[in-house]
């Protein structure tokens, strides 16, 4: 980030003051959106929110929406935890609409709780502070659509070059994906 | 990016007299012109521009429109393309689905924003470029501390 000023990075956590100050002062294009905020509008309300993932126009509105990017757009992806509120069919086609709307060598981070039994987890806004600091802004908790490990990591992300995991505070792996 | 100090939502004021007023009940289809500050609290459909003075688009505001301002505060609704040559302030509440090209910008926590943000830094003249020869700064301005109410307000701290 520092050696290459004008990527253009996608950040799905929302947007803040802080993440859109970091990465422009580094010479940077940032693309906000908010995905959980996206699930919510177009898979809350009436029915069960991950039954309602299985429907197909809901599904095309999501994506149509939220996921509507040309190919080869970003040079970096942070799609913090938002991938584990998306039921198995779902997941896998927004992980290819990540995959093609990332130029190959472009990097993606997503987080994952590693907490096997919980049946809600935490949700926060994540804000880049500096180089070191990432601030964690609590979101209420949810239910995950389910458990990853390792194995099933590198099986989600198989269309990636590199899969890299990092198990880090707050019961939360880290994953970097190289496209 | 310069420092902006924070303005809370509240804090959104009646125009001063002199300011055009598009008040709730009004709608507008069409190109708006003009050389004096604008509140619109109503509905706009079509461009605005005023490249010399700001934009107000108050908590009832619902503007469809690509907009080119001085400066421009959202505390309603904007769907379209913001070019300013100063600043651009999303506020509390607001909620913004756009492209933004801006030497400034400020984003409250609670707004809602969807689109690409573009910063284009204005010239340096030669005098201040000496002096301010330092390497690009590595961490969020003082900015992003002073809007970010929620950083200060005991989140989580996750090192990495």
């Amino acid at each position: 980030m520092v050696d290459r000023p004008g990527l253009t990075l996608l950040d799905l956590a929302g947007a803040s003051q802080s993440t859109v100050s970091f990465v422009t002062n580094y010479g940077h294009r940032i693309y906000s959106d908010d995905l959980l905020f996206q699930m919510d509008r177009c898979f809350g309300g009436e029915g069960d929110f991950y039954e309602n993932q299985s429907d197909p126009e809901k599904v095309e509105q999501f994506l149509a929406t939220a996921l509507d990017y040309p190919a080869q757009h970003f040079d970096g992806a942070l799609v913090w935890d938002a991938l584990e509120f998306l039921s198995p069919p779902l997941l896998e086609t927004v992980v290819r609409r990540l995959h093609n709307m990332l130029r190959p060598g472009a990097y993606l981070l997503a987080l994952f709780h590693s907490e096997e039994r919980a049946e809600t987890i935490p949700t926060y806004s994540y804000r880049i502070a500096d180089r070191k600091t990432i601030t964690l802004a609590p979101k209420g908790r949810r239910r995950p659509a389910q458990y990853f490990n390792n194995r099933s990591l590198e099986k989600l992300f198989q269309d990636f070059e590199s899969v890299k995991f990092f198990l880090t505070r707050d019961h939360l792996r880290e994953v970097i994906v190289r496209r | 990016m310069a420092s902006v100090p924070s303005r809370p939502a509240e804090t959104f004021e009646a125009p001063r007299s002199g300011n055009a007023v598009l008040g709730k009940s009004a709608v507008v289809k069409g190109q708006i012109l003009s050389r004096e500050d604008v509140t619109i609290d109503g509905e706009v459909e079509g461009t605005i521009e005023m490249q010399e003075h700001r934009l107000t688009i108050g908590p009832n505001g619902k503007v469809r429109a690509s907009v080119k301002a001085r400066e421009v505060i959202v505390l309603g609704t904007l769907h379209g393309n913001v070019e300013t040559g100063d600043r651009l302030d999303i506020r509390k509440e607001a909620k913004m689905v756009g492209d933004i090209r801006t030497a400034r910008i400020v984003i409250e926590d609670g707004a809602y924003f969807k689109g690409n943000v573009d910063i284009v830094r204005a010239e340096v003249p030669k005098s201040a470029s000496h002096a301010a020869s330092s390497p690009r700064p590595p961490a969020a301005s003082p900015a992003a501390a002073a809007t970010s109410p929620a950083m200060a307000a005991g989140v989580g701290e996750h090192k990495r």
